[in-house]
């Protein structure tokens, strides 16, 4: 039974990795998971210098998920070379470190100090404000959305893995433009904005009014999403929203995308990922799948 | 150190202690490792509330087989959870956060500061610690516990509203006794543990301070309950703690409330 799957000329053991952000660099998880069960460890976003984040609260619950508004905190690019690649590669799992930045010229900073650390792929977070035009997400315009990508792909060393906002009007635009510029892979979704309102205090739940919506209520739209982006480029995907089974998983496959990432999941059931992988072993038995690549897309 | 995990606990007894107050005993092998002043995460079924509820661990039983948790009714999962009757098999993730630094307190003079929901978790260390003396906060004689902190420490009350010992805060109550702790450890709502820390300061106590925060995962992943502190934090280097992980209990001068 083959379980491994090949994005851009790296192969994964099996198509199961961590959605950025919700599994920080595996050290925290770590204590739960073996990370060598894993196909990847998709970093927390880092960017050129350390951003403190926003204030609290930054989580609430929500119906079925959660908001978050973190805003990103990271110890910056130096400190995550230094302490966060080598504690992954202590692990037989790939590196996949996404970046996060306010503008061009910050991603590629990052971009450029990873050029040597043995790191497997980049991930670019585009949901982050650009700060010269107008702090409109670079992933919620198609040609800003292009003009990271190549910008980013003339610096990188490693496959670079573009990470789609949903909050956009047609996410198959934003895919081929990631796509005509360049883009190895692309992930989604990344977080849906949502408002949470506390009725008794009359006040918003998180500090920065909006946050991020994760979590098994987002999954519904997420697949829609990965069906849509399938049909629209060529290039592999990596699915992801609201995993919290390998039956999840499964749909996000079945959709079309090559590997898959669990979230907002790794917050409550902190061995999610790894009884995923199992699942996923489990259904090709059951089905009598010989390779995990005939499922890609297979959806009739 | 021990290994976080999520694990199945039994429910051994539920009891309403006050208005919107529930003490339940969990049968829980996480007893065996728990240091006072830390928390466990308890899980709604509900799958419409998936989150762990944070919930700091009030005692532990002599054998260390099942800890106790007195806790708030606060919103759905708690509501949840105050309807559990003994026999139930629950999930709960721990243990988590630091607890408080009973070493501090050792061979000096401690005062213990809880008000309203920051009372419980200060029972498992009035019992570790001899010769403690406690301050309670409650809004009114409808208090809890009061028994249980009467058996370990010396006891002392504050109401707000003046209908049992001192009227006023905990810190009034501790004014008003005389006494001059060389430690401080405290839980309780924000403006409390603020003022316990500019009294401290004030005085050259030292002081432990248990803070909460809305949080998610409950191991330092989320990076959702920081807390800014006066250094640069070990994590991100940005002067914000995990309350969950690098707390719940801090040293007031390290954090910025």
């Amino acid at each position: 039974m083959n379980t491994s799957v090949t994005i851009a000329g790296v192969t994964f053991k099996n198509p199961v990795m961590t959605a950025s952000g919700t599994f920080g660099s595996g050290m925290e998880d770590g204590e739960f998971v073996d990370l060598n069960r894993l196909g990847a460890v998709v970093s927390k976003g880092v960017a050129n210098v350390p951003w403190p984040g926003n204030p609290t609260p930054r989580v609430a619950e929500t119906y079925g998920g959660m908001l978050n508004a973190i805003g990103l905190q990271n110890p910056g690019i130096d400190v995550f070379i230094e302490r966060d690649i080598p504690f992954l590669k202590q692990y037989d799992t790939k590196i996949i470190v996404n970046v996060c930045g306010k503008t061009v010229e910050d991603y590629c900073e990052v971009v450029d100090k990873l050029a040597s650390p043995p790191v497997d792929m980049l991930e670019i977070n585009v949901s982050c404000p650009n700060v010269k035009e107008g702090a409109i997400a670079f992933g919620q315009k198609a040609d800003a959305l292009f003009n990271i990508t190549q910008e980013i792909k003339k610096h990188a060393a490693q496959p670079v893995i573009m990470k789609l906002s949903p909050n956009v009007t047609d996410i198959t635009e934003m895919a081929k433009a990631a796509e005509a510029a360049g883009a190895d892979a692309i992930s989604l979704i990344n977080t849906i904005t949502g408002m949470k309102i506390d009725v008794n205090r009359r006040k918003f739940v998180l500090a920065n009014k909006t946050g991020g919506l994760s979590g098994p209520a987002i999954k519904p739209v997420a697949v829609r999403m990965v069906h849509q982006a399938a049909q629209a480029v060529k290039i592999p995907i990596i699915g992801m929203g609201g995993i919290a089974t390998a039956e999840d998983a499964l749909e996000f496959i079945l959709a079309g995308a090559t590997a898959v990432s669990v979230g907002a999941m790794n917050f409550v059931n902190p061995y999610t990922t790894v009884e995923v992988v199992d699942g996923i072993e489990e259904y090709m038995r059951r089905y009598q799948v010989e390779d995990i690549r005939e499922l890609i897309g297979a959806v009739e | 150190m021990p290994q976080k995990k999520k694990t199945t606990a039994v429910v051994r007894s539920q009891t309403k202690l006050s208005e919107g107050i529930y003490d339940m005993w969990l049968e829980t092998e996480l007893a065996r490792q728990v240091r006072p002043g830390q928390f466990i995460g308890v899980y709604p079924t509900d799958k419409s509330t998936l989150l762990p509820r944070p919930i700091s661990i009030c005692e532990v039983n002599e054998e260390k087989t099942a800890l106790r948790l007195v806790y708030r009714v606060a919103g759905a999962g708690t509501a949840e959870f105050s309807g559990w009757q003994a026999g139930r098999q629950v999930q709960v993730l721990g243990v988590l956060g630091n607890g408080y630094p009973l070493e501090a307190g050792s061979g000096k003079c401690v005062a213990l500061l809880g008000g309203g929901i920051g009372v419980p978790p200060l029972l498992e260390t009035a019992k570790e610690l001899p010769q403690v003396h406690t301050f309670l906060g409650y809004r009114s004689a409808d208090t809890f516990l009061q028994e249980d902190f009467a058996r370990y420490s010396t006891l002392h009350i504050a109401t707000e509203d003046g209908s049992l010992g001192t009227k006023g805060n905990v810190l009034d109550a501790l004014l008003k006794s005389g006494l001059k702790p060389d430690v401080i450890m405290a839980c309780g709502p924000m403006p409390m543990l603020r003022a316990i820390k500019q009294y401290a300061e004030k005085e050259g106590i030292e002081a432990y301070i248990s803070l909460e925060e809305r949080m998610a995962c409950g191991v330092g992943a989320c990076l959702g309950c920081v807390v800014k502190t006066k250094g640069i934090d070990a994590h991100s280097h940005v002067h914000n703690a995990r309350i969950c992980t690098d707390g719940p209990v801090f040293n007031a001068k390290e954090v910025e409330i």
